[in-house]
């Protein structure tokens, strides 16, 4: 069994007196695909946060390849290779389009993404490269997002409810673009409200309830009934 | 024809009142902080540079050439060292703390350099005028205002342009999303306090050239700044040129009424703008 690229280990978050997560373990292999599902408030994008730096931790709660990043900052450990996906997409009102993918790819890390490539991989952002970013479609707005993130040629990429608020239709040709983008054997964690969706482009999946780990396996292996009882808690 | 020549004046003047300006403008742009030091730190450029034309006899403008990169020094040390600790989601401290760098450099001033005015010796550059269309134009104003417009140019050039001025935006937008992107706020921070001090420099020598200073010289050159900001539209650094040169003319043409009647007329112009445009004349389209 070769290291894992991440490992989580009794991962605490808190939020002021609030506590998100209560020792969550979880361990990423090189190339894989892990789904993160849970119910709202289950912790799922406090764990995002976490790994992303975002939220500070005790340093050993979170290892990527090795080397403790739990108290790292965020801008350190872009630059080690985790990109974020944020839930919401958050781009940046003021740069346009084009700038937003540059501000993504200003760490110059090298691999197969670039300006050149997601206009390749979503090609209506060329045409609206110069546009205010606002002014692009919810679906539009999540590709942006998404190639600002690859922008940086991450070795790990988190997405966090990459089909909120978008319409079927969208969100079906943005999962379509999925296996393209993970398949450069970048490792990825999706977080995804829809069960059925995250089984299907995942390896593996965990389930979080209340800020634990309620459930984890091989996405094609697990069953309908133990998703449901790790999911609602309930017999 | 007095008239037209008040209201040129007042149009050169503003270049200075935008110069003053353009490094609050940016800094509250970059990182939402309102610095009430801003105008004591526009009379300690214009002390440096006066401490660099007494030990070198230096023309003051060149004295530029040390005074701006040891202004943006003093604005990154101070961003990293002290700003960025007052900066969240609460706007008092940032305001208390560089309340009271403003009574600290003042009484260093004091301490320094006496409560006696002082002046910078241009020269010949003082008195020259150029004769344009029956108006004699003072050749120090002018070149303040073309100053003022190029600062502001480049100003903008870096700020729409640049790999830097992209980080700025993305900071201003968004610090935590801009984190992830690799940028370091407190870096970018201390870069934009750098860039404010080094335009503010530039203010300061040109002051220190028109006008004599003392100690307490900054309090009137904040009001300035912030009045001009306020009337050309947060964010907006052409707004600023424009709102600093309104208020110049007000003023020039308050004084050619009644002597009396010159900075009053400054400050009715900025509160008739404040009734009647909020936001000021040229408010930055926000997303």
């Amino acid at each position: 069994m070769p290291e894992p690229i991440l490992l989580l280990s009794k991962l605490e978050a808190h939020y002021g007196d609030f506590q998100a997560l209560y020792g969550v373990e979880m361990a990423l292999n090189e190339g894989e695909v892990l789904a993160i599902i849970g119910a709202n408030g289950a912790g799922k994008t406090t764990l995002l946060r976490s790994v992303s730096g975002l939220m500070s931790n005790a340093a050993a709660q979170v290892v990527y390849r090795g080397q403790p990043i739990g108290a790292l900052r965020a801008d350190e450990i872009a630059a080690l290779g985790i990109a974020l996906v944020p839930e919401g997409r958050q781009l940046f009102p003021s740069l346009s389009v084009e700038e937003n993918l540059l501000i993504g790819g200003r760490l110059n890390r090298k691999g197969p993404w670039s300006l050149d490539a997601v206009f390749e991989l979503f090609p209506v952002l060329k045409e609206r490269r110069a546009f205010a970013s606002t002014a692009l479609s919810g679906g539009q707005q999540q590709m942006v997002a998404i190639g600002r993130a690859l922008m940086s040629n991450p070795d790990l990429i988190l997405f966090d409810e990459i089909s909120l608020g978008l319409a079927p239709v969208i969100i079906k040709s943005i999962y379509e673009a999925l296996p393209g983008i993970v398949g450069d054997g970048m490792s990825a964690i999706i977080v995804e409200q829809d069960v059925s969706k995250a089984l299907s482009v995942s390896d593996r999946v965990y389930c979080l309830m209340e800020g634990r780990v309620s459930l984890e396996g091989r996405s094609r292996d697990i069953s309908r009934e133990a998703i449901s009882r790790a999911y609602f808690g309930v017999e | 024809m007095d008239w037209v020549n008040a209201v040129v004046q007042g149009t050169l003047l503003g270049g200075l009142y935008a110069l003053f300006a353009a490094g609050l403008s940016l800094i509250f742009g970059v990182m939402r902080l309102v610095n009430i030091a801003h105008g004591d730190l526009i009379v300690l450029g214009a002390y440096l540079g006066l401490t660099v034309v007494m030990a070198t006899g230096l023309h003051p403008l060149l004295a530029l050439v040390f005074v701006v990169p040891t202004m943006a020094a003093i604005g990154y040390v101070l961003q990293r060292g002290i700003l960025n600790k007052t900066l969240d989601d609460d706007i008092l401290p940032p305001l208390l703390v560089t309340f009271g760098l403003s009574v600290i450099l003042q009484n260093l001033f004091l301490e320094g350099y006496t409560a006696d005015p002082q002046k910078m010796n241009a020269g010949a550059l003082e008195t020259a005028s150029v004769s344009v269309g029956g108006l004699s134009l003072g050749v120090l104003p002018l070149l303040t205002f073309i100053i003022a417009i190029v600062v502001i140019a480049a100003l903008q050039f870096i700020f729409y342009r640049t790999p830097l001025g992209r980080s700025f935006r993305a900071v201003s937008d968004n610090q935590e999303i801009a984190q992830l992107m690799g940028l370091n706020k407190r870096h970018i921070f201390g870069l934009a306090m750098a860039l404010a001090l080094a335009v503010t420099a530039i203010a300061g020598i040109l002051l220190g050239i028109r006008t004599s200073f003392d100690p307490t010289a900054g309090g009137a050159r904040l009001i300035y700044g912030f009045e001009a900001v306020i009337i050309g539209g947060l964010g907006n650094l052409w707004g600023t040129l424009v709102g600093g040169v309104i208020l110049g003319v007000a003023q020039t043409v308050g004084a050619k009424i009644d002597p009396g009647w010159q900075l009053l007329a400054g400050h009715i112009a900025f509160l008739v703008v404040l009734a009647i445009r909020p936001n000021g004349l040229f408010p930055r389209v926000s997303g």
